[in-house]
C-alpha cells in the first residue's frame, strides 16, 4: 500500500466501491441544481425513454441547469455541465482533454450556415436561424467514446430526419456525408498535418433517419459551447463518440460510403459503422468496459450503448464492420 | 606529503563528498517533483473531469523519464567523465519503480475498481497493458536487489540480472506507442532518446566516442612536448 503511506493521494474507499453511495451523492447534487429551476421538478423522476423525455428545454441562463430529468432512462445520473464542457475530444483544437475548452473560447460561430445538398430534391443552404426553427427538444443520451470512457449528456436538438425530410433525398441516395468547418485560423489543430482535415463522417440513410439521431444545438438547456461542437453537431448515441461530428457546415446525400477522417488516417482501427459493441475490441484495447466520467471503477459496456432495442434491426449482418475483429477471432 | 598538500587533498575530498551529497539530494528532488505536483493538484481538486486518467498519465510518464535518466547515467559518465553521477542510477531506477507501482495501483484500483474480471480483461485483451505489466514484473527483481547486500550476495549475476533494464525500457516504449491514438510525437521523442543512449553503449560507437574524446588532449600534449 505504497500509495497510503505517501499521504494525500489516497481516495477514500467509500468513494471507490459502493456505487449506490456515489449515485446518491450525484443525485443529490443534480437534485439541488434542479430545485433552483422551479416548475421543472414535476418532470423529475426515474426518467423515461428518450422519446418520452422530450420536454422543450428552457434556456434558463443560469449555468446549465434546465433539464427535465436527473438521470438517463437506465437510472444513471447526468454528468455535470462542468464535466461535459471541460472534458472534450476535439482534435481541431488540440489533442488534450482540457485544451478544447480553453482554445475554443473565441471560436466564431456566427454567422453560420449549413449547406445541405447532393442527391436531394430540394438542396438548401440553411442559416443557423433556420435550423433553430426546427422544434428543439431535450434528449438525454449516453456518449461512449472509443477510448472507453463515457458520459450521460442532456442534449438539446432535433432529429436529423426532420431536416432530411425537408430536402427529400432521392431514391439513389444511400449515405449521408457530413463535414466540419475548415477554419485553421481559429482551429489551431487544423494547422497540423497529422490528420486529413476537414473532419468527415458518414451514416447510412437508414441510420440518419433513425429517431435517435439528432443534430444538437445545445446541452443542459444552454446554447452549445464551441468545445462541444457549436453551433451544430451530430449526436448518434449508439455509435462511438467520434461518429458524432462537430461544427457541421456541409451535409451531403451520396450513393457511396463516405470515408471518414478516422477511416482515412487509421484504416485498420476504425470502421465506417463504429457501433458500440463490448464484444468487438479496438485492435489495441478492449471495449468490454468503460469508465463513466465522475465515477471510479468501471462499468460493463452495453451493446449499441444500450440502444439495441431501437437500432439492432438496422444491422442484420453481424459482419458489417469488416475491419474490426470480434473478440477471440 | 607536506602539511599543505595534505590540507589540499582533504579539501578536495570534502568537495567530492559535498558534490555527491548535492547530486543525491537533487536527484531525489527531481524524482519526487512529478509526484509532489500530482499530490498538490489532487489536493486542490485540479485533476480535471477524469482524475483517474490524469493520475495514470502523471505516474506513467515520470516512470518512463526516470528509467531513461537511470539509463543516461552510464553514457554521461563515459562522455564527460562524471563519475560522481554513478550512484544516481540506483536512485532514478528505484523512483522509476515507485512510479510504475503507483501507475499499476491506479490501474487496478482507481480505474478498474479492484474488479478481478475487469482487470483480467484489461490486461489480457489489451496488448499495451500486457507489455506494461510485463515491464512491471521484470522491474520487480531489480528493485528488490537494488542494495549493496544483494549486489555482494549475487556477485557477477547481479550485473546480468540488471541487464533486464534494457528489455524493460523497450517494453515501456512499446507500451507508450501502443496506447496513443495516432499522435506519436511523444513516443517518438522518448524512443529517439533511448536509441541514442543505447547506441552509446554499443562497442563500435563507444570506441569512436572515446577516441574522439582523447584526441584533443593528445594533440595538446604533443604540442607541449615536441
Amino acid at each position: 500500500m505504497l500509495i497510503k503511506k505517501r499521504t494525500g493521494i489516497e481516495i477514500p474507499s467509500s468513494e471507490i466501491t459502493p456505487q449506490h453511495l456515489y449515485l446518491s451523492r450525484r443525485q443529490f447534487m443534480a437534485g439541488a441544481a434542479l430545485a433552483t429551476t422551479a416548475g421543472l421538478l414535476a418532470a423529475c423522476g426515474a426518467g423515461g425513454a428518450p422519446e418520452e423525455a422530450n420536454t422543450a428545454a428552457v434556456n434558463s441562463g443560469n449555468g446549465g441547469t434546465a433539464v427535465s430529468a436527473t438521470t438517463d432512462e437506465l437510472g444513471d445520473p447526468l454528468n455535470t455541465y462542468d464535466e461535459i464542457t471541460n472534458y472534450n475530444n476535439y482534435y481541431e483544437f488540440n489533442t488534450t482533454k482540457d485544451g478544447p475548452a480553453r482554445l475554443a473560447k473565441d471560436f466564431p460561430t456566427t454567422p453560420w450556415q449549413v449547406e445541405v445538398g447532393g442527391m436531394v430534391k430540394n438542396p438548401k443552404t440553411y442559416a443557423m436561424e433556420d435550423l433553430l426553427k426546427f422544434d428543439q427538444e431535450e434528449r438525454i443520451y449516453r456518449l461512449r467514446c472509443v477510448e472507453a470512457w463515457s458520459m450521460v449528456i442532456p442534449w438539446v436538438g432535433f432529429p436529423l430526419a426532420k431536416l432530411l425530410n425537408e430536402v427529400e433525398p432521392t431514391a439513389d441516395a444511400k449515405y449521408v456525408r457530413f463535414e466540419t468547418v475548415y477554419d485553421p485560423d481559429n482551429m489551431p489543430g487544423q494547422r497540423g498535418r497529422m490528420f486529413p482535415w476537414p473532419y468527415v463522417e458518414g451514416l447510412t440513410v437508414e441510420e440518419a433517419m433513425q429517431d435517435l439521431t439528432i443534430l444538437s444545438t445545445g446541452l443542459y438547456g444552454e446554447t452549445l459551447l464551441p468545445q462541444n461542437g457549436a453551433p451544430i453537431r451530430l449526436v448518434v448515441p449508439w455509435k462511438y463518440g467520434f461518429k458524432s461530428i462537430k461544427a457541421i457546415v456541409k451535409i451531403e446525400l451520396v450513393d457511396y460510403m463516405p470515408t471518414s477522417l478516422w477511416m482515412e488516417s487509421a484504416p485498420t482501427e476504425y470502421g465506417f459503422y463504429a457501433n458500440v459493441n463490448p464484444e468487438v475490441n479496438h485492435p489495441r484495447w478492449s471495449q468490454a468496459t468503460e469508465r463513466r466520467i465522475g465515477e471510479l471503477g468501471r462499468r460493463p459496456t452495453l451493446l449499441f450503448n444500450g440502444y439495441a432495442e431501437q437500432v439492432a434491426h438496422l444491422y442484420p449482418d453481424p459482419k458489417y464492420d469488416t475491419n474490426l475483429k470480434p473478440r477471440g477471432s | 606529503m607536506t602539511p599543505i598538500t595534505q590540507k589540499l587533498s582533504s579539501i578536495r575530498k570534502l568537495d567530492r563528498k559535498t558534490t555527491a551529497q548535492i547530486l543525491r539530494v537533487s536527484a531525489h528532488m527531481l524524482s519526487l517533483y512529478a509526484l509532489a505536483l500530482l499530490l498538490l493538484d489532487y489536493s486542490r481538486n485540479n485533476l480535471g473531469a477524469d482524475p483517474v486518467r490524469e493520475i495514470l498519465l502523471r505516474t506513467g510518464e515520470p516512470a518512463l523519464v526516470l528509467l531513461i535518466l537511470s539509463l543516461a547515467v552510464t553514457p554521461l559518465t563515459l562522455l564527460f567523465g562524471w563519475k560522481q553521477l554513478h550512484p544516481l542510477r540506483r536512485i532514478f531506477g528505484l523512483y522509476a519503480f515507485l512510479y510504475v507501482a503507483l501507475h499499476l495501483l491506479t490501474f487496478i484500483w482507481l480505474d478498474y475498481g479492484l474488479n478481478l474480471a475487469y482487470i483480467l480483461d484489461g490486461i489480457l485483451e489489451q496488448n499495451f497493458v500486457l507489455v506494461g505489466f510485463a515491464a512491471f514484473v521484470l522491474l520487480l527483481p531489480l528493485a528488490i536487489t537494488s542494495n549493496k547486500w544483494s549486489q555482494r550476495k549475487l556477485g557477477k549475476k547481479w550485473k546480468t540480472l540488471h541487464k533486464l533494464v534494457y528489455i524493460i525500457i523497450l517494453l515501456a516504449l512499446i507500451h507508450f506507442w501502443w496506447l496513443v491514438k495516432n499522435v506519436y510525437y511523444m513516443p517518438f521523442l522518448y524512443s529517439a532518446i533511448v536509441t541514442v543512449l543505447l547506441l552509446l553503449r554499443w562497442q563500435p560507437v563507444k570506441q569512436k566516442v572515446l577516441r574522439f574524446q582523447h584526441r584533443p588532449r593528445n594533440r595538446q600534449s604533443a604540442i607541449r612536448n615536441p
